[in-house]
């Protein structure tokens, strides 16, 4: 199976005007439905929605608590190694960028685990570039075993892999994987990505499908909000969301809503997306899906992070650097090595406080490891 | 009404409303919401309890005179299920576990077939099993024989508030299983639990409308109170208990016998 048929019925049904055809009563409708069909998805995600945002506000936000209640997951990803073998054009870790290239040894990554998890944190997510020769399978099955002495819970966001391999990486302590398709536009997608492995379009797109089938506990999507038509992959990103929670029932499906950021590199963005449609869409998706996780990185700042939580987010980053061995020490040089800039670089404990003063439980834990391994002898 | 007391596992139980500690903005509220529900028995989701915390572990917050009832959310099958189990034994949870497994995270509905698996095995081990299940008078029965201590119905899905929907068939289950009845998730209203307790349902169990309820500790008052009303209302006996259809023969009544 794949959602790529689905989605090119899809996307040849959305010539740009498609958008503008809805009226204010189409918007009013799909709000006040019990299960929002594609049509209102896409109603809610029209021009003709942003008079309507209070209105889509007050219902989001009930959908939100009654299903996730009054919390948030924390996670933060920790950069294992910023080597990688792609030439995407937006990407701080382009290999033709000047930067200062590293990878964890496995000491390195239980400092950093230990650094991490000295923070409260439990969930964890790590991340790589794409060099399957040094930061490949192996790689990461190793540094999770090392890093499930810390952590109940690790997630990958890496390259897209084998379902073979992302089983390797389940049996190894991996509960989730992150997979941004970047953008869903096939086409800008081949400029985007010139050369390197992660031009084949197909094989990154039907990856979070790998990864269910795999056993994934957790899989979460995401398109970068910008590179191309943000509303068209948005749209995609949520019915590619609603297809694998269709097909793999017993996966958690989540969604990011990643908006560019500056990075290392010379490249702009096509358009930006402002506040107003960041927000839309997020309220748009918790519409159409009441039980997708939403997952808002430390791309956005404190105040925006903290005035949509009501509006529909389940997880987020805290105490974040996106730099290689950026934990344990302090002084490796985040501006030189980052994937990109973050906005948000309050410590875990001051998002805590923050998200208590809104009256929100922060979230440590969230899953119990059941590996064989574990269980015996219990 | 003051002896009117029920018993699962061994223990006596004189509230009828269970509680949960899911969704809560602030844990901290928990200890006061067990005392204004009046509640005895609670759950927690062992994914979420965290021992090694140093500060905000969920179980800090469960007052002692609580009996402590983990479940399995998050198990897809049977062996998860029971993995969970044998895991807050081993943790300090005590023998009750209320199992749950669903592999379906769109409804989570629960799998009767894995549930009664997990049932089955754990009673064996000794656990005070409560089940949560579709409102299924097979699956009733085979929980029954699989050595549950209770089975929980739903009423709706998972925190839908939705009320009562499986009315008929929870009603089925109270006449024919010979267990305690404790309808479990869906339940929106404090009116909703009286529902059920009018109809003869042993207990109810409400986390999601007295967590997400903008005063949960007012909320869990209500909702004790009303399965205390609910509750009187069965025992001062309405009608009777049973509907099954009527034998008699209106129209040939006057022949002096049944027809």
């Amino acid at each position: 199976m794949s959602f790529y048929p689905l989605m090119e019925t899809y996307a040849e049904g959305l010539p740009d005007a498609r958008f503008d055809d809805f009226t204010e009563q189409d918007v009013r409708r799909a709000i006040n439905r019990t299960t929002a069909t594609v049509e209102d998805f896409m109603a809610l995600m029209s021009p003709a929605a942003s008079s309507l945002l209070e209105e889509m506000a007050r219902k989001a936000s009930r959908l939100t608590v009654q299903h996730f209640g009054r919390t948030v997951s924390l996670f933060t990803p920790l950069y294992l190694a910023n080597i990688c073998t792609n030439h995407c054009v937006y990407c701080g870790f382009n290999c033709t960028n000047r930067i200062h290239r590293s990878m964890l040894s496995l000491e390195e990554v239980d400092a950093e685990g230990a650094a991490i998890a000295a923070t409260g944190l439990r969930n964890l997510l790590i991340l790589t570039g794409d060099a399957p020769a040094k930061t490949g399978v192996d790689y990461l099955e190793a540094c999770t075993r090392v890093l499930n002495r810390h952590f109940p819970s690790v997630s990958i966001e890496v390259f897209a892999m084998t379902e073979e391999e992302y089983a390797r990486l389940v049996r190894a302590g991996v509960d989730g994987m992150t997979m941004f398709q970047e953008t869903y536009d096939e086409k800008l997608y081949a400029v985007l990505h010139p050369k390197g492995p992660k031009r084949d379009y197909r094989f990154r797109l039907d990856a979070p499908e790998r990864a269910c089938r795999a056993g994934m506990r957790v899989v979460n999507i995401g398109a970068l909000l910008g590179l191309g038509d943000w509303r068209r992959d948005a749209l995609l990103t949520g019915l590619h969301a609603a297809y694998l929670m269709h097909n793999y029932p017993e996966t958690d499906i989540a969604v990011s809503l990643p908006r560019m950021r500056p990075h290392v590199g010379d490249w702009e963005p096509a358009t930006i997306v402002s506040d107003r449609d960041m927000v839309q869409f997020l309220m748009a998706l918790r519409l159409f899906l009441p039980r997708v996780g939403i997952t808002i990185s430390t791309r956005e700042n404190a105040e925006f992070r903290e005035n949509i939580l009501p509006l529909g987010v389940t997880r987020m980053s805290a105490g974040v650097s996106t730099a290689v061995g950026g934990h344990a020490d302090e002084t490796s040089g985040e501006e030189n090595t980052g994937q990109f800039d973050i906005s948000d670089a309050r410590s875990v404990d001051e998002v805590c406080a923050a998200l208590r003063s809104r009256g929100y439980q922060p979230v440590f834990k969230d899953w119990e490891p059941l590996f064989e391994t574990r269980g015996e002898g219990i | 009404m003051s002896k009117d007391t029920f018993e699962i596992g061994g223990r006596t139980l004189t509230s009828r409303l269970f509680t949960g500690t899911g969704k809560y903005g602030d844990d901290g509220v928990i200890p006061e919401v067990c005392e204004a529900s009046g509640s005895e028995v609670i759950t927690v989701a062992l994914r979420r309890v965290d021992l090694e915390s140093a500060t905000g572990n969920v179980m800090d917050f469960i007052p002692e005179h609580m009996q402590l009832l983990p479940n399995t959310s998050g198990a897809r099958d049977a062996d998860e299920a029971v993995r969970i189990a044998r895991l807050a034994r081993a943790m300090g949870c005590g023998d009750w576990i209320k199992i749950e497994v669903i592999s379906d995270n769109r409804y989570l509905l629960p799998d009767g077939y894995e549930t009664v698996r997990a049932t089955e095995i754990l009673a064996n081990e000794g656990f005070t099993v409560l089940p949560y299940v579709n409102a299924d008078l097979y699956v009733a029965k085979a929980l029954v024989d699989a050595g549950a201590a209770a089975v929980m119905p739903l009423g709706a899905p998972i925190g839908t508030n939705r009320g009562l929907k499986t009315r008929e068939m929870v009603r089925i289950l109270i006449e024919e299983i010979d267990l305690p009845i404790v309808v479990d998730a869906g339940i929106g209203r404090p009116s909703e639990a009286c529902e059920a307790m009018e109809m003869g349902a042993d207990a109810v169990l409400v986390n999601t409308a007295i967590a997400t309820a903008s005063d949960p500790v007012m909320m869990a008052r209500a909702f004790g109170r009303a399965v205390r009303a609910g509750r009187e209302a069965y025992l001062s006996g309405p009608g009777a208990k049973r509907v099954l259809a009527d034998a008699s023969s209106p129209l040939t009544g006057f022949l002096g016998g049944a027809a």
